[in-house]
C-alpha cells in the first residue's frame, strides 16, 4: 500500500518536471486504447453481421462446397478466441486477408489505395487551413465592434451555405459543371494533378467555411483584448498588428477546431472518392461494401478508423507543442 | 476593459419582437418543406411510379422536366415524392439518437464519481471517430436497407448528443440548487426530470435541429452508398446514386436530388442559425454614432509652446440602441511639461474614456470632439493621419490598468517593447535592444538580457506594470497617460509604482496625466487635482489643497471617503448615496445635485459654471462648502 503510494507521488513529480512528456504519454496511451477498440470492432464485425457473411457474398446459389471451402479459408469454422489471436498474428505479419471476390490479398489492395486517399485528405485538410485562416482574420478586422454589419451578414450567410454543402453532392454538382459541362477538369480516376482539384476542393469547402466561421470568432474576441489596445497604441503597421499580435493568441483555438474537422472530412473521402472513381480506400470500401465482400470491408474500416486515431493524435501533439500553458493545464 | 466602459446593451425583451429576415426565409423554407412531405406523394405519387417503356433514361423535356430514368418514370415527380422518405428517416434518426445520447449523458449528473469518469472516457472514445464512419459500420451490421441505415446513424449520433448533455448537465449538476435537491433526497430519475433536463432543454434543441440536417445527409449518403433504402422503395440519395452514374450524358438527373439535400440541408442550418441567434442576441453589436466627427478647428487660439496637452471642450459620444449618449461633456485640461496631473472620480465619471479620447483608442461606437486639441504644441486636427499617429505614438505614451491583460501573452517582452522605437524611430534591433536593456534599468527591473527574453505570463504583477512603463518610456514620450496604473497591484506594488513616475518626472520632464479613483495617492503623487463627474470637472485644485480646501460638495464627500485622508479616525467614513447621472439624459442643472446634501432651487435649473477662486483653484458649484472642512482642520493642528 505504502509502495503504491509511493509511486503515485513519484509519477506526480516527475509529472511536473516534465510536462511535455507526460502529456504525450497520456495521449499515446489513448490512442493506444481506442486502436485496441478499433481492432475489437473490425474483427467483430464479420461474426455481428446476421446470416452467414460468406453466403451473403457467393449469392444463394452459390454451392455449398465452395462455401465451407471459403468458411474454411477464412478460418470462420475455427473457435472465436483462435480466430481472434489468428486476425491479431495475421495483422501484426501485415496479411489482412482475402477478398471473397478477387481472391486477392487485401494488403496488396490497401498498399495501392491508402496513399491515394491520404493524398486527397492530406492537400483537402490544408487547403482548408490555409484559406480559412486568412478568411476569417480579414472578415474580423472588417467587422471588428460592429464595422460593416452589411458584410457580416454576406460573410455568415455565404459561411452557413457553404457548411451545408455535403460534399458527396458538392462533388456531384462539380462533376456535372466543371467536369461534364466546361470540361475543365477529368471527370473520374486519378490521372495527374487535374485530376486532384475535383475532390479536393469537394472535401475541403465545407470544412474552410466552418473553420473560417470560427477563426473570425477566435479573432474578434482576440481584438477586444487589452493587449490588442496597448499594440494599437504604439500606431504599429496594420500587418505587424495583426499577424504579429492578433494572429498567434487565435491560432490555439482555431487549429483545435481544424483537428475536430480533419475525422469528418477522412469520413467524406468514402462518398468522394466513390463520385469521382477516386482510386482509394473509400471507393474500394464503396464497391465491397455492396458486393458482401466482407475481408475488405473489414480492413478498410480498420485503416479508416485508424487514420482518424492517428490523425486525432497528431493534431493533439501538435497543439500542445503550439500551446503549452494549456498542456499543463489538463493535467 | 472597453466592454466595461461602455453601457449595455438591452435584452431582447424590451425590444419588439419583429422576425428577421433570416427567421421568415428559415420558417418558410420549413413550411415548403412540410408541404412537400405530406402533399408530395399525394400531389406526385402516380407519376413516380408510373412506368413508360417507351420513355427510358430521356432527358429534360416538356413532359419530363428532369427526364425519366431506366423504366421511363417521370424523376421530377419521384425528387418531389421522396422528400416524405428522406426526411421521415432524417427525422427519425435524429430522434432516436438524441434521445439515447440524452438519457446516456444525463447519467452521468446523477450517477457519482468513478461512473461518472467511466461514462466519460466512453463517450470520448467514440467521439474520435465521426458519425458517418460509425454509422457506415454499424450499417454494414445491420444489413443494406432504411431501418438499417436509420439505427446505424442514431448509433452514430449518440455520443455527440451524450457530450453535450454531459457538458450542460455537469454545469446544472454544480449548482447549488442541485446540491440542495439531492440533500432533500430526491431520487435520481426524478433530477434528471425535473431538474436537469428542463435546464438544458434550450441548447439541445438547437443541436438536434443542425444534427436532423447533418442525418439527412448522412442518411443521403449511406442511400448513395447503396447501403440505405433499397429499390422499390426511394430518397434523395438513391436517386442521386442512379443520376451520378449517367452523369457524362445527363446532368439534370443527378443534380435535381442533389439540389434537393442541398435545399433541405441549407433549411435546418438556417433553423440553427436562427436558434442560435435568438439565444445570443443580448450580446449584438451597438450601432454607430452617425456623422460624428471632430468640429472644425476655431480660429487657431495664440500657441502657448509651454503646454505638453491642451485640450478644450473635449466630449465623447457614444452610439447606444436607446440613443446617444455623452459620457464626456466638455472638459478642458492642460499639462505642463514635467507635471504630474490627477485625474479623480468615481467609476462611470468617464475618466477613462477622456483618456481613450486623447490617445485616439475609443471604441469604434464612441466619437471624440474637441474645440481645440494641441499635442506637444501642435494643433492635431491639422496634422496628416500619418503625422498624428507618429506624435500619439512618440509623445504619447499609455499605461494601463490591468498589466496582467495590457501586455501580449504570445510575445517576448523584447518584441513588445523595442516595436514601437523601431517603427517609428527606425532603430536597428541591436540599438532597440541596448536601449530596451537601458529602459529595463531605468524602471529597476533587474537582470534585463532575461527579462527581454522572456514572456508575460513569467512575471509578477509589479513587473509587467513596470514593463508596460518602459515599453511607453522607450520612445521618450514628454506625456505618459496612466489610467489606474497600480489599481490592480497590492499596496507595496503601488507605492514602488508612484515612486517610479515621480522619478520619471524628475529625469526627463516629462508630464503625466495620473487617472484614478484614489483620492489619497492622487493627493500624495500629484502636482494638480482635476475631479471628474458625470463627465464634466467639477473642481480644479492644487493637490495640497484637496484634503483640506476642497471646496465643491462631491470633492468633499470623496475626501471624506478616503480613509488615508479624513484624519477623524472617530467619525464614521462616508460613502455618497445615489448613483452617478445617466450619461443618455443628462438633466440641465449640476449633474451632482440629485445626490448633493447642500442643493437649492438653482441647481437643478442651471448648470454651474467653473469659477475662480484664485491660486489655481476653479469650482462649479452654485454653493460651494465654506473654505476648510472644522474636523479635518482640528485633526490636522
Amino acid at each position: 500500500m505504502t509502495g503504491m503510494s509511493d509511486m503515485t507521488a513519484r509519477l506526480a513529480v516527475l509529472a511536473r518536471r516534465h510536462p511535455w512528456s507526460t502529456f504525450c504519454c497520456r495521449r499515446a496511451v489513448r490512442l493506444t486504447v481506442s486502436l485496441c477498440a478499433v481492432l475489437t470492432g473490425s474483427f467483430a464485425m464479420i461474426h455481428l453481421i446476421p446470416g452467414d457473411p460468406v453466403r451473403a457474398a457467393l449469392g444463394i446459389d452459390a454451392a455449398p462446397g465452395l462455401v465451407a471451402a471459403r468458411r474454411h479459408q477464412l478460418g470462420l469454422d475455427q473457435p472465436l478466441v483462435a480466430q481472434f489471436r489468428h486476425y491479431l498474428s495475421g495483422l501484426a505479419h501485415g496479411d489482412l486477408g482475402v477478398s471473397l471476390v478477387t481472391g486477392l490479398p487485401v494488403a496488396e489492395l490497401l498498399r495501392t489505395r491508402l496513399p491515394a486517399t491520404l493524398e486527397i485528405a492530406a492537400l483537402a485538410f490544408l487547403c482548408t487551413v490555409l484559406v480559412a485562416f486568412p478568411a476569417g482574420l480579414l472578415a474580423a478586422i472588417r467587422t471588428r465592434d460592429g464595422r460593416h454589419p452589411r458584410s457580416e451578414l454576406v460573410f455568415t450567410a455565404a459561411t452557413a451555405a457553404l457548411t451545408g454543402l455535403p460534399d458527396f453532392v458538392l462533388a456531384a454538382g462539380l462533376t456535372a459543371g466543371l467536369a461534364v459541362g466546361l470540361e475543365l477538369f477529368p471527370i473520374a480516376g486519378g490521372t495527374g494533378a487535374r485530376s486532384l482539384v475535383l475532390p479536393v476542393l469537394a472535401l475541403a469547402l465545407a470544412p474552410t467555411a466552418v473553420l473560417a466561421r470560427i477563426v473570425r470568432v477566435e479573432a474578434l474576441k482576440v481584438l477586444a483584448e487589452d493587449y490588442v489596445r496597448t499594440a494599437r497604441a504604439k500606431r504599429l503597421p496594420a500587418v505587424v498588428l495583426y499577424l504579429r499580435h492578433v494572429a498567434p493568441n487565435m491560432l490555439v483555438g482555431s487549429l483545435t477546431i481544424a483537428g475536430n474537422l480533419l475525422p469528418a472530412l477522412i469520413a467524406g473521402t468514402v462518398l468522394v472518392e466513390k463520385v469521382f472513381a477516386w482510386p482509394g480506400v473509400g471507393s474500394a470500401l464503396a464497391q465491397s461494401v455492396v458486393a458482401h465482400d466482407y475481408p475488405v470491408v473489414q480492413a478498410m474500416a480498420l485503416v479508416l478508423g485508424t487514420v482518424v486515431l492517428v490523425a486525432n493524435f497528431l493534431v493533439d501533439l501538435l497543439l500542445g507543442l503550439l500551446d503549452p500553458r494549456s498542456t499543463i493545464r489538463e493535467m | 476593459m472597453t466592454a466595461s466602459l461602455l453601457p449595455r446593451a438591452p435584452r431582447v425583451g424590451s425590444r419588439p419582437a419583429v422576425l428577421s429576415p433570416m427567421a421568415v426565409l428559415a420558417v418558410a423554407m420549413a413550411g415548403s418543406l412540410l408541404f412537400l412531405a405530406v402533399a408530395g406523394p399525394v400531389i406526385w405519387g402516380s407519376a413516380a411510379e408510373r412506368l413508360d417503356l417507351s420513355a427510358v433514361l430521356q432527358g429534360p423535356s416538356a413532359a419530363h422536366p428532369v427526364g425519366t430514368d431506366n423504366l421511363g418514370r417521370d424523376l421530377f415527380a419521384r425528387v418531389l415524392t421522396a422528400t416524405r422518405l428522406s426526411l421521415v428517416l432524417a427525422l427519425a434518426a435524429t430522434l432516436l439518437g438524441a434521445v439515447a445520447g440524452v438519457v446516456f449523458g444525463s447519467l452521468t449528473a446523477v450517477v457519482g464519481g468513478r461512473s461518472r469518469r467511466l461514462l466519460g472516457s466512453l463517450v470520448n472514445l467514440l467521439l474520435a471517430f465521426p458519425g458517418l464512419l460509425v454509422a457506415m459500420f454499424f450499417a454494414v451490421l445491420f444489413g443494406a436497407g432504411a431501418v438499417g441505415a436509420v439505427l446505424a446513424l442514431a448509433i452514430g449520433s449518440i455520443p455527440g448528443f451524450a457530450r453535450l448533455t454531459q457538458t450542460l448537465a455537469a454545469r446544472v449538476a454544480d449548482t447549488d440548487f442541485m446540491a440542495a435537491a439531492r440533500v432533500l433526497g430526491l431520487r435520481r430519475h426524478r433530477l434528471l426530470w425535473r431538474h436537469v433536463l428542463p435546464n438544458i432543454a434550450e441548447p439541445l434543441l438547437l443541436n438536434t435541429t443542425i444534427s436532423a440536417g447533418s442525418a439527412l445527409v448522412a442518411l443521403s449518403g449511406l442511400s448513395f452508398l447503396g447501403l440505405g433504402v433499397q429499390a422499390p422503395g426511394y430518397d434523395w440519395g438513391q436517386l442521386l446514386s442512379q443520376g451520378l452514374d449517367r452523369i457524362y450524358a445527363e446532368p439534370l438527373p443527378a443534380i435535381a436530388p442533389g439540389l434537393a439535400i442541398v435545399y433541405a440541408a441549407l433549411t435546418f442550418q438556417l433553423l440553427g442559425e436562427v436558434l442560435a441567434q435568438a439565444a445570443a442576441r443580448r450580446h449584438g453589436g451597438l450601432p454607430r454614432v452617425p456623422g460624428q466627427t471632430a468640429r472644425p478647428a476655431s480660429p487657431v487660439p495664440p500657441a502657448t509652446d509651454d503646454h505638453v496637452l491642451e485640450v478644450e471642450d473635449l466630449t465623447v459620444a457614444i452610439a447606444t440602441p436607446d440613443g446617444v449618449s455623452h459620457p464626456v461633456r466638455g472638459i478642458s485640461l492642460a499639462l505642463r511639461p514635467g507635471e504630474i496631473v490627477g485625474l479623480v472620480g468615481e467609476s462611470g465619471s468617464g475618466k477613462s474614456l477622456t483618456a481613450l479620447a486623447l490617445a485616439d483608442l475609443l471604441p469604434e461606437q464612441a466619437r471624440a470632439a474637441w474645440r481645440t486639441n494641441r499635442l506637444l504644441g501642435t494643433d492635431v486636427d491639422t496634422m496628416t493621419p500619418g503625422a498624428r499617429d507618429r506624435q500619439l505614438a512618440t509623445g504619447l505614451a499609455m499605461v494601463f490598468q490591468n498589466p496582467a491583460s495590457a501586455l501580449n501573452p504570445s510575445l517576448r517582452i523584447g518584441t513588445q517593447l523595442t516595436e514601437a522605437a523601431r517603427t517609428h524611430l527606425g532603430l536597428s534591433r541591436s540599438d532597440a535592444l541596448a536601449q530596451a536593456r537601458l529602459t529595463l534599468t531605468r524602471v529597476a527591473l533587474p537582470s534585463p538580457d532575461r527579462l527581454l527574453r522572456s514572456r508575460p505570463h513569467q512575471l509578477s504583477g509589479g513587473q509587467r506594470q513596470r514593463v508596460m512603463i518602459a515599453t511607453g518610456l522607450m520612445t521618450r514620450p514628454r506625456l505618459i497617460i496612466a489610467d489606474e496604473p497600480t489599481t490592480a497591484l497590492d499596496v507595496r506594488v503601488q507605492r514602488q509604482i508612484v515612486e517610479l513616475l515621480r522619478g520619471i518626472r524628475r529625469e526627463a520632464a516629462t508630464a503625466v496625466l495620473f487617472i484614478s479613483h484614489d483620492v489619497a495617492l492622487v493627493a500624495d503623487l500629484c502636482d494638480r487635482v482635476l475631479v471628474m463627474y458625470g463627465g464634466l470637472i467639477v473642481e480644479c485644485l492644487p493637490a495640497a489643497h484637496l484634503a483640506t480646501d476642497a471646496r465643491h460638495p462631491y470633492t468633499r464627500a470623496l475626501v471624506e471617503s478616503a480613509p488615508d485622508l479624513s484624519a477623524d479616525r472617530d467619525r464614521p467614513l462616508r460613502t455618497i448615496d445615489g448613483l452617478p447621472p445617466d450619461p443618455l439624459s443628462p438633466g440641465p442643472g449640476c449633474p451632482f445635485q440629485p445626490r448633493c446634501t447642500n442643493r437649492q432651487a438653482r441647481c437643478a435649473e442651471e448648470h454651474p459654471p467653473l469659477s475662480d477662486l484664485g491660486v489655481g483653484h476653479r469650482v462649479a458649484c452654485w454653493h460651494p462648502m465654506p473654505p476648510a472642512a472644522p474636523h479635518i482642520k482640528a485633526a490636522l493642528t
